[in-house]
């Protein structure tokens, strides 16, 4: 068999051509367009909290402590609980001893008595990081070491923190703090660890109240998320323009 | 029996009415000396270069001693950084994974490049006086000298060119970096401002002008340090040399040092009231559009930290040096006494900023009172108490002990630009 150079040209651009072709129905995209393609990405974690159905007794403090092992007798927590008492003088009682964890059984605040009669209002706040979607904690980390997932929960890389504390400093709502063994910063993370499983955070589970629900927000079909869309919620201090995702019911102006 | 782990802040934050439970004091003292040693470099910088850049000849003898001085502060600028972090060994990272929408991430970047320019500065300046010390220290005996003479043929990495082009050019690059140097200096002292307040949490920081206040009360501190040392220095040389019987030499180097002293004196009068005004006008901005945040800023600054603010800061570390300095017929003494204020001054604004910062809750509803650890009793508190502060102070000066053993900014005879 003979090939001439002009067969061999020919042939060589022809099958060239003809294997490039399918190639080309490959492109190349990013994690996150990979991470979209996927149902995975169909995931916008928030937190509903319903101030009228919280009574402060703890629990929440407590499985929370127990779960993400934050020693159980240091003054630091992922969520804590804190109790408004406001009376007719116009002022606001709060206070949240070891952030509520053995609940509220005594009726003075920080020694003080209130007596029954003054009280025009009283009630208790659930709180935990925001998870914000415009996060400043992630936003000053020097690292890197505090990110963002595709569901919107923003975590920490325990081994890559440095721990300058500049987090810490940046988060309007105090969630965050120095783990003490640790010694690398913290917060709360929706327990990513069971809700990435199909789980409920530890404090939603040990909630016998119904006052701790999670969402995913993408899913229209999710009864929590349901309640976030067409009831009146309110989130914490929106002003930071850090757009918070822990929304809630009966929320009272006093709070802060 | 295993100990409690200790949480960081505890066992220096005193709480009072509501504050968050996750809350503390957690950049303590360390973080208030970063910003005060990163501002002595700079404004030490800054002195050496009104002589290289804008001629300012009678400022000649302090400039070349603030030059090698803020090469002594360098290294301590980083050091309060380093004793603050949970995790030092991971000090590296910033440069390491640097994640840029974090001011501190650029730090390593800015900090670098300004040791970079200052010591190449040096290098030009003194190269000439390097060379000189090879040449002079050859074939003389003595292992010392041999090593003296080593680490001087190091210093001149080679070049050992002193023809009359050739010190030109050292001359102008010396000029160069030091124009260069000015606005690194001031990134590098303004970046550590924008730190602040750049934080939207944190209401007593967040200002556009923190930046700017930063950099004027920078300026400020690193001019007072530098005439303070310098006038230390020469006056306890002149006194060795007094008590020798070398009477004239003493007086002729105190009559030097009057006219350097009152020219250095005027600029940082200059700087005082740049760096008040900026602050008041901060202060009145914050009274007169009393956003939500006023409250409790307003009952820290007239209640809690009255003495801290106005007391200590404003009127015993401002107005009273500002007088000391411009009332007539000042002595040597009352400006001593005022740049002892006015660096008292300015690391009573670092403090006011930084502990004042933490000193109210982010509920705006409880107080948080810093009570500095004295004796230490673990690292923690070593670090983090009055023992951490005072060693970040002492390390310059026993830097520039040695560095001016091979670089001496303070002989007369080392003629360089």
């Amino acid at each position: 068999m003979t090939c001439s150079r002009r067969d061999f040209l020919k042939n060589t651009v022809g099958s060239s051509l003809v294997s490039a072709l399918p190639l080309s129905a490959f492109t190349l995209i990013s994690s996150a367009e990979a991470a979209a393609a996927l149902d995975e990405a169909k995931v916008r974690w928030a937190f509903l909290v319903d101030t009228t159905a919280c009574v402060g007794c703890g629990m929440c403090v407590k499985a929370c402590k127990n779960e993400n092992e934050i020693p159980y007798d240091a003054p630091v927590t992922r969520t804590w609980v804190e109790r408004y008492v406001m009376t007719k003088d116009g002022k606001t009682h709060i206070d949240s001893p070891l952030g509520g964890r053995d609940g509220f059984i005594d009726d003075k605040i920080r020694d003080e008595e209130i007596d029954p009669a003054d009280i025009d209002k009283a009630f208790f706040v659930p709180k935990l990081c925001n998870q914000c979607e415009n996060p400043a904690c992630v936003q000053v980390c020097p690292v890197g070491a505090t990110y963002q997932t595709n569901d919107g929960v923003v975590l920490i890389d325990r081994e890559w923190c440095i721990g300058c504390g500049y987090c810490i400093m940046a988060c309007p709502y105090g969630v965050r703090f120095f783990h003490p063994e640790a010694k690398v910063a913290d917060k709360c993370n929706f327990c990513y660890h069971r809700i990435s499983k199909g789980m409920d955070p530890a404090c939603v589970e040990s909630c016998a109240f119904g006052a701790r629900r999670i969402a995913n927000l993408e899913d229209p079909d999710d009864p929590v998320a349901n309640i976030i869309r067409t009831e009146r919620v309110a989130v914490l201090k929106d002003e930071y323009g850090t757009k918070p995702h822990v929304f809630y019911l009966g929320l009272d102006a006093g709070v802060r | 029996m295993l100990e409690e782990p200790v949480v960081h802040g505890v066992e220096w934050t005193v709480k009072e009415l509501f504050v968050y439970p996750n809350e503390f004091i957690y950049w303590s003292i360390q973080i208030v000396m970063y910003p005060y040693m990163t501002g002595l470099v700079a404004g030490a910088f800054v002195l050496s270069s009104l002589y290289h850049v804008f001629g300012q000849k009678d400022l000649k003898e302090i400039a070349r001693f603030s030059l090698v001085f803020s090469l002594a502060l360098l290294p301590v600028a980083a050091m309060p950084l380093l004793l603050h972090l949970q995790q030092p060994t991971r000090a590296m990272e910033p440069l390491l994974t640097p994640h840029f929408t974090s001011a501190i991430a650029a730090f390593g970047i800015v900090f670098t490049t300004y040791a970079l320019i200052v010591l190449s500065e040096i290098w030009f300046v003194y190269r000439k006086y390097f060379v000189e010390q090879v040449h002079a220290l050859k074939g003389k005996a003595g292992l010392s000298n041999a090593m003296t003479r080593t680490v001087y043929r190091v210093l001149t990495i080679g070049a050992y060119d002193v023809g009359d082009d050739a010190i030109r050019i050292d001359k102008k690059a010396a000029t160069v970096l030091a124009a260069i140097g000015i606005p690194v200096a001031c990134f590098l002292h303004g970046y550590a401002g924008f730190i602040f307040g750049s934080v939207k949490a944190n209401a007593l920081w967040m200002s556009p002008l923190m930046p700017v206040i930063f950099i004027m009360s920078a300026v400020v501190s690193g001019i007072a340090l530098c005439m303070l040392t310098y006038i230390v220095i020469m006056e306890w040389k002149a006194f060795w040399r007094r008590r020798r019987g070398g009477v004239e030499e003493a007086g002729e180097i105190k009559g030097v040092e009057v006219d350097v002293i009152s020219k250095a004196s005027r600029y940082l009068i200059g700087f005082l009231v740049a760096a008040i005004t900026l602050e008041m006008l901060d202060l009145i901005f914050r009274g007169y559009t009393a956003m939500k945040s006023w409250d409790i800023l307003r009952s820290v600054m007239y209640g809690k930290d009255f003495l801290n603010i106005f007391v200590l800061q404003y009127t015993l570390g401002n107005l009273v040096p500002f007088f000391l300095l411009i009332l007539p017929r000042r002595t040597l003494w009352r400006t001593v006494i005022a740049l002892f204020l006015v660096l008292f001054g300015v690391f009573m604004m670092r403090w006011n900023v930084v502990i004042g910062g933490q000193a109210f809750s982010l509920s705006f509803s409880g107080y948080m009172h810093y009570e500095i650890p004295v004796i230490p009793h673990s690292l923690e508190t070593f670090k983090e108490g009055v023992f951490g502060a005072l060693m970040v102070i002492a390390t310059p000066f026993f830097l520039f002990w040695i560095i001016n053993k091979f670089v001496p900014s303070l002989r007369r005879d080392t003629e360089g630009s």
